[in-house]
Order: structure tokens, then sequence, then C-alpha cells
């Protein structure tokens, strides 16, 4: 065959495939969405899950994932700020960054089960924290942390080494620029990929079986002592999420109704999701829009 | 370029008992690695004067005035030997606090490099965090400096704008308000116009000359006529130390070096 | 008395900041640093139990094909043979990598080579909302259109290696794709122009010069795929059938590594011989991780090596 022939042929076939690709993403969003939405109602939303019985909810889980995510934020963001600086600023060049590098590496490649089994075998068992919030969310931030760490610092070298210049130059030691020059100018990039996480957060589920558990006891919203065992900040309770819900009603599959209340959990945890990621580029996008503004 | 003998060398001292120096080089080295930047280099400074470094790219001008005030200290695999005389004390050395001493060896640099922060903030930001609060005060230096950089009248109106909404060069005298708004003894300026118009050049040019009865001012530079212009004292810097080093007239007119001569008459550079 | 000079000979109040926001960070990294020796530690010590203290022989661990560790064969050993769970993953994540790889360089070339206008409008955004999903919502689709669909068509369950392949195909396309896309744009655009000056069309430029520049990028993708394919599991768990046995075909229930630990995990009492053979399994997951991590590492130094 003619090269120009082929040309033509190589590009229609790469159109195909661009297409399919359109496709399955439509397809899918568009089973979850038609099939899951008309589920969704206020009562859905709010009532707790039943588990022999049509009808059930997932308030409960719909609150216990915000929770978790909330409490694993706050423990994750902190230390891969730390780390991140760490790794932008301090780490020099040798055998010992490059061993912290793997290591982080290997932390971010690491399947989430098993980061969820080593979370069960410590935080569950041996902490004793038993399937809890308190675990899911040590869990959540193992498995957070690698790539949190990573865009920290790439947010931060992002930076001109000038900007350290113009601190270093004015008698400020590098921890005082980085915390009130770098960190600020970086911010955008630093939130983009927060919300990002937040996102990927909020649909683990692999990580949180076997340490946020997989019941959710009914909660009083009136409570808010978090001491209390029926009190929905109560980090010692167990939670089931959202994504662990989905997994979980289907291998039961003991509820009359596990094909519509997954199909409107999916809906919603893909809205949620989705919700994130769009977020993620308008808050990104708003906060670099302006610092740069005149 | 024709090879200069480097032991061909001449370096102007001062008479102590009518000049006060500033700040003093003595046989200050520079390694990035094994490799040897600036060979034994010793420079007295004179206090309140102007003076330039010129010298070819490469000539280790830059990397000198940098490890005046160990910026070079912030680039890894960077060794700096020698001593650096400030205030009877070695600046380069273990016990004395970087951070203390970069208060008073200001430095300003190639390319404007303001923090991305309102220009109210941008000269407050370290006062600030050195401890004053006071508003009356920061407002005040706030105008001082920014009178003293020539820039004032400019800004004065909208002082909340960000600093990198400004021109190039309006931006470096806003770096050369921030850096006098510490108050330093010295200012090391690193080729502060080179990244600026002819216009803009010649009014940092006149801030600069302004700024000398309260300043000892080092100045790097390839622009010679900036060097003619503006400097007291000039030293020539080749092959990674100073060749020749004396008032700025005789280097310009009657250089003693056959290399200073080649290059301020343009041969190489 | 000179002020300034007693004050440079103390220590500042920013040098203690920056002692002290030092040891922060380094807390921080060392703490992340930690966890990862203890992941290994912990499972490590969990997984090798079967060996040291239950007298499971490795060789028969990796080779025998019965997974019944509560039962005690004729000499009086547990039946612990992990090969169908072995077959199982590496069966799902090279086929899903071999599907795929079209896919995702098709794609890849199409954003970066044909169109990329419509690349960055379209499919971009469509890769990175695939990246969003969550692997349980993979999962139930898998399970109710996937599954039923493998039924109507070859008949059995629909559970299997096929359904579990098709799912994964789909959650590691994107990242394939996403990271070829990386290696083209790396690509020098000299590169193309040489070649399409000697008079060459674009796809030959494309398939002859551009992807084989990128070559040692679209493998480390791919391979990144694979880690991810054979890591995932409750999207996998939920179509693959979980029946710890030799699949004979790809439509017959299997299981994988990961779909035994989610599902077995629970049900076994720590310590007991089950619950280690379990552990036996985690362990060979974080070890195919790493080796995972060790061949992006080679690919890596291969590429640049030329």
């Amino acid at each position: 065959m003619a090269p120009k022939k082929v040309d033509k042929l190589a590009t229609g076939v790469l159109y195909v495939i661009a297409g399919v690709i359109v496709v399955i993403l439509a397809s899918l969003l568009g089973y979850i969405l038609f099939q899951g939405v008309p589920h969704i109602s206020w009562h859905f939303l709010t009532s707790p899950a039943k588990s022999f019985e049509a009808g059930g909810g997932i308030g409960i889980q719909l609150f216990n994932s915000f929770y978790l995510l909330l409490l694993a934020m706050v423990i994750s963001v902190p230390l891969a700020l730390g780390a991140g600086i760490y790794l932008a600023e301090y780490a020099k060049k040798n055998w010992l960054t490059d061993v912290i590098r793997t290591a982080i590496e290997i932390l971010s490649s690491l399947p989430s089960v098993v980061v969820g089994l080593f979370g069960f075998l410590v935080f569950v068992l041996q902490f004793k924290f038993g399937f809890s919030i308190l675990s899911g969310a040590l869990a959540l931030t193992m498995f957070n942390l690698p790539l949190l760490t990573r865009n920290v610092e790439d947010s931060l070298r992002a930076v001109s080494f000038t900007q350290r210049e113009a601190g270093l130059a004015l008698g400020l030691s590098r921890w005082e620029t980085v915390i009130h020059v770098i960190i600020p100018e970086a911010l955008p990039g630093i939130i983009t990929g927060m919300i990002l996480g937040a996102g990927r957060v909020f649909g683990e589920a692999a990580a949180l079986i076997y340490t946020a558990g997989q019941s959710a006891p009914a909660l009083d919203f009136g409570n808010w002592n978090p001491l209390n065992i029926a009190s929905p900040l109560n980090p010692f309770r167990p939670a089931e999420t959202l994504a662990v819900h989905i997994w979980k009603i289907n291998s039961e599959g003991i509820q009359p109704d596990a094909a519509a209340v997954s199909a409107g959990a999916s809906a919603v945890l893909i809205i949620a999701v989705l919700a994130f990621n769009l977020l993620a580029r308008y808050v990104g996008n708003r906060i670099y829009k302006k610092m740069t503004a005149a | 370029m024709d090879n200069y003998a480097l032991d061909d060398r001449y370096i102007k001292d001062f008479d102590r008992s009518e000049h006060e120096i500033a700040i003093e080089t003595q046989d200050l080295r520079v390694f990035y690695g094994a490799k040897e930047a600036i060979h034994g280099t010793s420079l007295p400074f004179e206090r309140f004067k102007i003076t330039a470094l010129i010298g070819a790219s490469g000539s280790g001008k830059s990397t000198f005035l940098r490890s005046l005030n160990r910026m070079n200290d912030t680039i890894e695999g960077t060794r700096v030997t020698g001593q650096i005389m400030y205030r009877d004390i070695d600046i380069n050395s273990a016990n004395v606090d970087v951070y203390e001493m970069r208060k008073h060896i200001g430095m300003v640099f190639q390319r404007p490099n303001p923090f991305a922060k309102s220009i109210y903030d941008n000269i407050t930001f370290a006062p600030r965090r050195f401890g004053e609060k006071r508003k009356a005060v920061l407002d005040e230096l706030v105008e001082t400096s920014l009178r003293q950089a020539a820039l004032w009248d400019q800004v004065k109106d909208d002082l909340h704008q960000s600093g990198l909404a400004l021109s190039g060069g309006q931006q470096q005298r806003l770096c050369i308000a921030r850096a006098i708004a510490m108050k330093p003894d010295i200012l090391l300026l690193d080729e502060p116009a080179s990244a600026l118009d002819p216009i803009s050049t010649s009014t940092v040019e006149d801030t600069l000359m302004a700024l000398k009865d309260q300043y000892t001012i080092i100045i790097v530079t390839h622009n010679m006529q900036q060097a003619a212009r503006i400097s007291d004292y000039t030293a020539f810097f080749y092959a990674g130390q100073a060749l020749e080093y004396d008032e700025t007239r005789k280097i310009f007119t009657r250089p003693k070096i056959k290399a200073t001569d080649d290059y301020v008459s343009g041969h190489f550079g | 008395m000179d002020p300034i000079r007693d004050a440079m000979l103390r220590p500042s109040r920013s040098a203690k900041i920056e002692r002290r926001g030092r040891l922060i960070s380094l807390f921080c990294i060392s703490l992340i640093v930690a966890v990862v020796v203890a992941i290994f530690y912990f499972v490590a010590s969990r997984g090798l139990a079967t060996f040291f203290e239950n007298k499971v022989n490795l060789w028969s661990f990796l080779s025998k094909t019965t997974w019944s560790p509560a039962i005690k064969d004729a000499h009086g050993a547990p039946e612990v043979g992990a090969l169908p769970m072995i077959v199982g993953s590496f069966g799902v994540t090279f086929l899903s990598a071999i599907i795929a790889t079209p896919f995702a360089v098709g794609a890849a070339i199409f954003m970066t080579e044909i169109s990329p206008n419509l690349g960055k409008k379209i499919l971009q955004p469509v890769i990175e909302l695939l990246v969003g999903i969550p692997s349980v919502v993979y999962g139930f689709i898998g399970l109710s259109v996937v599954v039923p669909f493998i039924r109507n068509l070859f008949g059995g369950t629909g559970f299997g290696i096929l359904a579990g392949t098709f799912v994964l195909f789909v959650m590691i396309l994107p990242t394939v794709t996403s990271m070829t896309v990386d290696a083209l744009k790396a690509v020098p655009r000299h590169y193309r122009e040489a070649s399409l000056a000697l008079g060459a069309t674009r796809w030959q430029t494309t398939s002859r010069v551009v992807v084989r520049a990128a070559m040692p990028g679209i493998l480390t993708g791919i391979v990144f795929g694979m880690a991810r394919a054979f890591g995932e599991a409750l999207a996998v768990q939920m179509v693959i059938g979980n029946a710890a046995l030799l699949p004979h075909n790809l439509i017959s229930p299997a299981s994988t590594l990961t779909s035994v630990l989610t599902s077995g995990i629970g049900n076994t009492v720590m310590g007991s011989l089950e619950n280690n053979a379990l552990w036996s399994l985690a362990l060979l997951l974080l070890l195919m991780s790493l080796a995972f991590n060790l061949l992006i590492r080679w690919i890596g130094k291969k590429g640049e090596m030329k």
C-alpha cells in the first residue's frame, strides 16, 4: 500500500480509538447517572441503611465518608507539607535522599488493600483502636501521603529560586522564607493537589474495609460529644463509608434493592468526585488569578 | 582573547587612618565541588563609597559578590575559605549568625524578584518578621525607603497593588527599597540594571548615587559606562581573581595592567 | 561596644526558627519512611510465619493448586497452594495490559500528533474523569453490566478472568494513556521535523521516529498500569467469582491474590494457619509491587543510557 494510504488509514483508526474511549466514559457516566439519579432523594441521602429490606438510605455512610475525609486530611496535610518542604528545600543530593524518594515511590505504588491490611494489623489490632474512624483515617493518610507530598514538593519547586534568595538576603531563614513567601506563592498548586487527593480519598474503599470497618451503627445526630459512642463525632466508632457500602451490598447481596441502592450511591459518589475535580480547577485558577492580579 | 599573566596584578591598599574600611576579604577562595572558582582574593571596600566589580562573564565577579553575605552558602556543593572582616570579626566563620549578618549586608539581584505581595508588604514583610509591629513606624519605613529608591511618587497612591504589577525598572527599585528598609550597612548589587531598559537603568543609577551617603555599595556590572559613571573604585576581575583594583578614574584612564586596559577599551568581554 | 557585632555572635531568632523548622520537616519525612519500613516489617513477619511456624514448603505454596488451609493433606501438611490466585492475578494483569496498550498508545498519539486541539478539549478531560472514578464504581458496573453481558454471550455465570480483564482494562487505560502522552510530548520537535522534511508521512514519522524515541516512557506507563491492575482489589473481587480454583478458561469463576485477601482476612482468626496463609498472599502482593517498581526504574535507566 502506498504510504499516503497507510497514513490515511492509520489516522482513521486513531480517530476510532479516541472515539471509543469517549464512548466508554460517556456510557459509564450515563449508566451510573441514569440508573442512580432517579433513586436519589432527600430521604435516600439522609436515612440510615437497611440490611434485609428495601428502602434503606445512605445517610450515615455519607456522613462517615465526609468525616473520615476531613480527619484524614487534617492528619495528612501537615505531614505532607513538612515532608514536601524537606524534599524541596532541605534534601541534599546524596544516598539518603535517594532512599527517602524510593520509599515514597514504593508507598505510592503499594496496592491500597495492602495499606488497609497493614492498618488493620497495626491500628486496629496492635494499637487496639478497633474498627474505627481513627484507624480508617490513619490508613487513608498512608494511602494519601506519598501523592500529596510529591505534589507539595513539585509546587514548591515551581516557585523561582530567586524568591528564596530574596527572603534569605533580608536575613530571613530558609524556613521563614518558605513558610511566608514560597508556600503562599505555591498555594494554587498545593490546593489543587489537596482537593484532587481528597477526591481519591473519598472514593477509596479497599484501604477502609479492615480499618474503618463495614458497619454503620446508628448515630444520634443530636449528640455532639465526641466521647459518646452514639455521637457522630466519636472517632472510635466503626464507620462504613459510602464506597465501602457499595462494595458490601454488592458482595453480600442480602438487600432486595441492592442494585438500586448501589446505583444511587454510585451516582452520589461520582457526583462528589466530579465536584472535587471541578472545585480543584476552579479554586486553583481563582487563587492563581488573585495572586497575580494587579 | 589573549592569555594574561595572572601574577601581574595591582591591588590598591588604603591608608587606614584616612579611609574607613566597611568590609574586607582576605585570601577569599570559593570552591564549586573540587573546582576553585575564586582564587585567593583580598579586597578592602571603603565605607560610603560605591565600588564596582567589572570583568567578562565567568570572571568570578558575581561569585565573589555573593560570598560577601554568604549567599553562596545556599548553593549545594559550594565552599568558601578565607576571611571576610566586617566590624572586626570574620563573618565567614561558623560562630557568626548568618541571618543576623544578612540584615546588615543586604543584596539586590540581577533579575528583579519582588515577592508576590503588595508593595507595602514587600517592604514591611521582613521588618515585621523581625518584630516591628507598630503601624506608624512601618508606614514611615515604607515611605522613606520608597523615597530613597525614587519610587514613592509613582506608587504612593496605591501601595496595596501587587509588586509584580510594576514595570521591570520599578520592580528593581522596589527590591532596592526592600533592601534598604532593613537599614543595612552595606548594599550588594549583582548587575541590578542588566535586565532593564536604558531609562530604567539611569533611574536606578541615580538612585544608587543618592544612596551612597548612607550606605556602602558594592555593585557588579558588565556595563563599563555604568561603572565609570557611578563608582568611586573599580575592581577588574579576570579568571577568578581581581587583577586590578584602583580608583575608577585611574582604571578607566590609566590602567596599570594590560588585561584591564584591553577590557576597558573593549578588546574582549 | 558594637551592638551589631554582638548580635551577629549570638544565635538569632531566625536561626532558632530555622533549626526547629528543619527538625519538623525531617520528622515528617522520617515518619513516611518509617511507615514504609513498618509495612514491610509487619506484612513480612506475618507472611513468613506460614513458612517458619506452620512449616509450609515455599515451593508447594507457589506451585500447588489446592487452597484449603483448614484441611490437611495425606502427609499432614496443610493445603495452601496459591497457584490459582497467582495465575488469576497475572492473568487479569497481562490480559488487561494487552488490551489497554493499543488503546492507550492510540489515544496518546491522537492527542499529541493528530489533533492536539481535540485531544486537549475532549480526550484530556475524559482521561482525567476516568482516573477519578472510584474503583467500587467500576466494580459495580462490572457486576451489573459486564458480568450479565458475558453470561448472555458465553453462558456460565459470567464471573471470571474475562470480566476482571474488562473492568481492569478501563481502569488502567487512563494511567497508561496519560503517561504515554507525557512520553510522546517529551520527544523533541526537531525529530518530527527532520523526518517530515525527508518526505515521510505523518504516520511513518509517528510510528518509526516518535514512538520509538518515546519507547522507554511508554513502557513505563504500561508497567505502571500493570502494577495498578495487579494491586486492584475490590473492582476485581466483585466480578471474578472468588473461587480459589485454577481457572480452566476465561469465563469460569476464579480469584486473585487481592480478591482472596479482601474476602478472607476478616473471616479467619489472627495467628491461625488460615490467617497466616492469607498474610503470605499479602506479602506476595507487596513483593510484586516492589518488583514492578524495580522494573520501572530499570526501564528508566535503560532509557537514559540510550
